[in-house]
């Protein structure tokens, strides 16, 4: 039996160990400090299992903007939080530790017994794969193979921005996302807010385009532009747009409703739904993505601003 | 020698070279005494790290635009470094202007 | 063993570790971010099964990986509604513990048979 790598066994003990971080520190801000770290280093693992597609979100989003939304959530709570100081008893611990080690035992059989040899997808897309006329498989999946997943997920995203919208308090209605909103920034992350957006914007329009032949795409693309956003909302150099502004809700359904109208145009010329005509599929794979992109985009940047406050609360939080 | 080689040499000289000031600056972050020589520690041994193995990895590359990634790689996380060293740093003297909480860019 | 098998006992370790904080921490924001811990060492379990299934010249199976980044994104999606709701909780009650009773006194809540 051969030995993995060592980097492998140094990135396996480093995740586990930052995990093990995250769930044992005391202070909850602490704990999603370590979270970030934590995605960045799997992000690293995700590149050793051959997916820099994974990789890219993972460190994008995963670490990125679920780090920032745990860090600013963690920063708002009260600080005499009755949660931050209880703990079960012993008694509790050990029951919880017998079981968790019980599952995670039984998810290693698993590991260890999977068939032999392996079944697998990948001959089928290879195969296949020519007729999308795009050249990364993951992107042929998400767009072409399983469209219907994607589809999907896009409509998921539009019903968590609902739900986040509904926990609105009645007389923060037509107010302006509260949670990016703050003190006012320090001038070095207002100068970083000024420099860092055209870029960002590029880079973000740069993998969406090489993500039809190389890792890459519009999940990991839309990312970026709603990072670029979301920094020039927390250095204050822009407002969050009101929740009853229509340009906005137009921008964040925008990908959904072409999607499906290409999916629908699909059941007539193509004979069944989310089906591309023969010679079309590139460039209706392409329009797809760059409008799940813009929306994608404004939706994760929306999630990120939070539910609206009364606009009196702008400013006077510390 | 032929140009391969040297290109070679070249790379792993400078990427060893990168890496032990990465690794420099990982011991100042555990080992030197307060914040603000940490930060230096780290910000500067990061910075030139990464620019040797920037540099290291140019040869290994055949086409302009991806040197043109690679650097651009370089100069996005100085600037992300000195805009977060100068962050940190401002959260450490809140008389200087800056708001006294987390410097105002707990993000 | 391979790496796809190293990284998937890690993913099962994930779920293990997460589960656990999932059960002993009573602050939801903890909850949270164990919840997170489980989901991407399920991820990963899915990431070792995709490698094992490396043909064709990928590097590994590419449906799962797809299915990995579009839960990627339903995750996010998820956390972020989930923060909307534990803001809401402190905002509210003050607190972000699940208890139904307002505690009694500030030490170690007694245990629950439940």
């Amino acid at each position: 039996m051969s030995l993995p790598a060592p980097v492998d066994l140094g990135l396996a003990a480093l995740v586990l160990g930052l995990a093990g971080w995250v769930i044992t520190t005391s202070a909850t801000y602490r704990a999603a400090e370590g979270f970030v770290a934590y995605g960045l280093v799997l992000a690293l693992v995700w590149v050793r299992l051959g997916s820099v597609d994974v990789a890219l979100t993972e460190a994008a989003l995963g670490s990125g903007l679920t780090g920032l939304l745990l860090l600013r959530a963690a920063a708002r709570l009260p600080a005499d939080d009755p949660a931050e100081t209880t703990r079960p008893g012993p008694g509790v611990r050990v029951v919880a530790a017998v079981l968790c080690t019980a599952v995670a035992g039984a998810l290693a059989a698993v590991v260890l017994l999977l068939p032999e040899p392996a079944p697998s997808l990948a001959p089928a897309v290879a195969a296949n794969l020519s007729a999308t006329g795009v050249g990364n498989p993951v992107t042929g999946v998400l767009l072409a193979f399983r469209a219907v997943d994607t589809l999907g997920e896009s409509i998921v995203l539009v019903l968590a921005l609902v739900g986040l919208w509904s926990l609105a308090p009645d007389d923060a209605w037509g107010g302006r996302p509260g949670f990016l909103r703050g003190p006012a920034a320090a001038s070095p992350l207002r100068f970083l807010a000024q420099v860092l957006p055209p870029f960002g914007i590029l880079v973000g329009i740069h993998l969406l385009w090489i993500g039809a032949d190389h890792p890459g795409g519009k999940f990991q693309g839309a990312t970026v532009l709603a990072a670029m956003w979301v920094l020039v909302l927390v250095a204050g150099l822009r407002q969050p747009p009101r929740v009853t502004s229509r340009p906005m809700r137009g921008l964040a359904v925008f990908g959904s409703l072409v999607f499906v109208g290409i999916g629908t145009a699909g059941a007539w010329l193509a004979g069944a739904f989310l089906a591309y005509p023969e010679g079309l599929a590139k460039p209706l794979i392409l329009s797809i993505e760059t409008a799940l992109m813009l929306s994608v985009a404004v939706i994760l940047g929306l999630l990120l601003a939070g539910p609206p406050e009364p606009d009196d609360a702008a400013g006077v939080r510390s | 020698m032929s140009a391969v080689e040297i290109s070679t040499v070249f790379t792993v000289f400078a990427v060893s070279l990168g890496s032990l000031f990465f690794l420099a600056g990982t011991l100042g972050l555990l080992r030197l005494p307060d914040t603000l020589t940490r930060l230096h520690a780290l910000t500067k041994a990061d910075n030139l790290g990464l620019g040797l193995i920037v540099l290291g990895l140019l040869p290994q590359v055949s086409s302009p635009l991806g040197w043109i990634g690679l650097i651009a790689v370089w100069l996005l996380a100085l600037l992300a470094g000195a805009t977060v060293g100068q962050l940190l740093a401002g959260a450490l003297r809140p008389s200087d202007g800056t708001p006294p909480d987390r410097g105002g860019g707990s993000a | 063993m391979s790496d796809a098998t190293l990284f998937g006992l890690c993913g099962a370790a994930l779920v293990g570790l997460g589960l656990y904080g999932l059960i002993c921490h009573p602050g939801a924001l903890r909850k949270l971010l164990a919840f997170n811990l489980v989901g991407s060492g399920v991820f990963l379990l899915f990431g070792a099964v995709a490698r094992r299934g490396a043909a064709s010249g990928f590097g590994g199976d590419p449906v799962p990986q797809a299915l990995v980044i579009t839960g990627l994104v339903v995750a996010f999606a998820a956390t972020a509604l989930a923060v909307a709701l534990v803001v809401r909780l402190a905002q509210a009650a003050g607190r972000t513990d699940l208890d139904p009773e307002p505690p009694a006194r500030s030490e170690a809540t007694p245990e629950r048979p439940s």
